[in-house]
């Protein structure tokens, strides 16, 4: 069978000038068509909502952006934000990469079902994300009475949008490194413990350096929607103004105040981080698309 | 024969030899349990506590119903609108060289990276009557901002990028080669497409547009600013569990939740089936 297909394939190379390129590209008017339409689409639907958010931001000017910035109520939210993502993103990637090494580098049954529970988290309603929270945590909750009684606060306070935050972040990592750590295999680790490497120096010294890049690439994306989440946040929150106000949740109350200028203004350095994001992202797939292409012959070889 | 043996005996004996086995799992079941299971066991086993007919009373009310049946219809409607767009922007990217290619390919996640609230102003500023959008339309006398319209507009966005990233990575990896059979045995462009490509790429475009359409099912962020809220007309079903919250009608909340994440668990399925038809499609010719 495969030699069949190597002659065939040898067989089109060895004809392939008797082809015209016309036979397999299309019609110079069909390629403009395409072309234009996929371009207009993105300019309505990504560019467009990109270039209002600049410039609603900056419609009374750089003073007033600034001043809406500066403002008490919007550096706390920022500083919420910043808390929040520097505490869900570390939990998450230390889960992620357990996750992965437990799961690319064993075999044990349910590991199919394990990967869709990890999954899990994406496919649920931000909206669901904070509900399950407010039933654990909540006044009438399972755990309610006991954390009144002892003075815990989780619901409508930092705790709760902090776990919130957890869960909707959860599989970013985790889904990013196994993957990558799959295909890798287990070849270079055996090779370390064999030559008397611990464990951990196995792990710090070869895995680590084999997955940096895809773990970079996860916990970028991990940190976006950590900070820029607002569905599960906006229900455990409890809208505390300079207390429990994430940076998305500042951009609803001012915009339902009808503060639009003050509302894009923090609304744009969400839209920054949003660029920075897709920045990175489009380096690190670069990036990992020419390592991937260095491997390529020593796997074959 | 003589080759499999060692493969065996190698796999037998990578278990014992990479350590961690019982710590890591046991911490990733640990941590996965705290997280997702016993907080998502809540919605199911509150629900328990509730009787049938105060259930049935609380998911089919006409209110609830009517949510349903925007967010459905909305989800699927712009679901389609991404497949058709999504589909053209991947062929694009695959196919054709031309200016700002790449910063093209980079904007397509934009949906990903803009939190949704931030895109649920903008869009709204685009498309309310004053809006660069919508001052246009109102010309020709169509209301987006404010109507279930404007939470298609909403979901298109959100979707977009499910149906691009799906597809492309297929597209690339289609053989040109059974394109070229097909126009040397005299098929035109647009039979070669219909019968040669398509067909290859029909489970990755299923995929896409169940993913987009299953994230759209769930969507609150980008939708509330857009939708106008109106109970009957453009209330999504999140927003209507947030209602009953702030209404502390928390059985009510988590009676709807339920029924979504019974929802989101058929898409679900629905996904992993088309994901494995597809990495059967994509196989097939190299075996």
């Amino acid at each position: 069978m495969s030699t069949a297909t190597t002659s065939i394939t040898t067989a089109t190379t060895a004809r392939e000038p008797a082809f015209t390129p016309a036979a397999t590209v299309e019609p110079l008017w069909v390629r403009i068509t395409l072309i234009t339409l996929a371009l207009s689409f993105s300019a309505l639907f990504l560019l467009l909502p990109l270039i209002a958010v600049f410039t609603e931001a900056f419609r009374k000017g750089w003073e007033a952006y600034l001043m809406a910035i500066i403002e008490p109520d919007a550096l706390s939210a920022i500083r919420l934000t910043l808390l929040t993502a520097a505490i869900a993103v570390p939990l998450n990637l230390v889960f992620g990469v357990t996750a992965s090494w437990t799961i690319a580098k064993f075999e044990f049954r349910g590991k199919s079902l394990l990967l869709t529970l990890i999954d899990l988290p994406f496919s649920v309603s931000p909206v669901i994300s904070g509900l399950i929270y407010v039933l654990l945590f909540g006044a009438h909750g399972w755990f309610g009475a006991w954390l009144m009684e002892h003075d815990v606060q989780i619901l409508f306070a930092v705790p709760g949008i902090i776990l919130a935050t957890v869960f909707v972040t959860f599989p970013f990592v985790a889904r990013e490194l196994i993957p990558l750590m799959q295909a890798q295999g287990n070849e270079e680790e055996e090779a370390a413990l064999v030559l008397g490497a611990s464990g951990w120096r196995t792990f710090w010294h070869v895995t680590l350096p084999n997955i940096k890049w895809g773990l970079l690439y996860g916990v970028i994306l991990c940190n976006a929607r950590a900070m820029g989440e607002f569905g599960a946040v906006s229900v455990v929150s409890g809208h505390i103004r300079g207390e429990t106000n994430t940076m998305p949740l500042q951009v609803e109350i001012l915009y339902n105040e009808y503060n639009f200028a003050a509302a894009f203004a923090v609304a744009s350095l969400l839209a920054l981080l949003a660029l920075v994001t897709l920045a990175l992202k489009s380096l690190i797939e670069w990036r990992m698309h020419d390592t991937s292409i260095q491997f390529v012959p020593e796997q074959t070889s | 024969m003589s080759l499999s043996a060692p493969i065996i005996n190698n796999s037998a004996r990578v278990g014992r030899v990479i350590p961690g086995f019982h710590l890591s799992l046991g911490f990733t079941l640990l941590y996965l349990s705290l997280i997702v299971l016993i907080p998502l066991s809540a919605v199911v086993i509150n629900t328990l506590s509730m009787t049938w007919e105060a259930f049935w009373k609380a998911v089919t009310s006409p209110r609830v119903v009517a949510s349903y049946q925007l967010s459905f219809g909305a989800s699927l409607i712009a679901a389609l609108v991404n497949l058709f767009f999504g589909t053209i922007l991947a062929w694009v990217l695959v196919r054709y060289q031309f200016f700002g290619k790449k910063i093209l390919d980079a904007l397509v996640d934009l949906p990903f990276a803009l939190p949704t609230a931030v895109a649920g102003i903008a869009l709204t500023s685009l498309y309310s009557v004053n809006g660069w959008l919508g001052s246009i339309l109102q010309t020709y006398g169509i209301k987006v901002a404010f109507t279930p319209l404007g939470v298609v507009v909403a979901l298109i966005f959100i979707g977009l990028p499910f149906v691009v990233r799906t597809v492309q990575p297929v597209m690339e990896d289609a053989e040109r080669e059974l394109e070229e059979a097909a126009a040397s045995l005299g098929a035109n462009r647009l039979q070669t497409f219909l019968r040669v490509i398509l067909p290859t790429i029909l489970p990755a475009l299923l995929t896409g547009f169940a993913l987009a359409f299953a994230r759209a099912l769930g969507e609150y962020g980008s939708v509330i600013f857009i939708a106008g809220n109106l109970p009957m007309v453009s209330e999504i079903t999140p927003l209507f569990i947030i209602t009953k919250l702030e209404q502390y009608d928390y059985a009510g909340a988590t009676a709807i939740a339920v029924v979504m994440l019974i929802a989101s668990f058929i898409m679900l399925l629905t996904i992993n089936l088309l994901q494995a038809w597809t990495r059967q499609r994509a196989s097939k010719p190299r075996n």
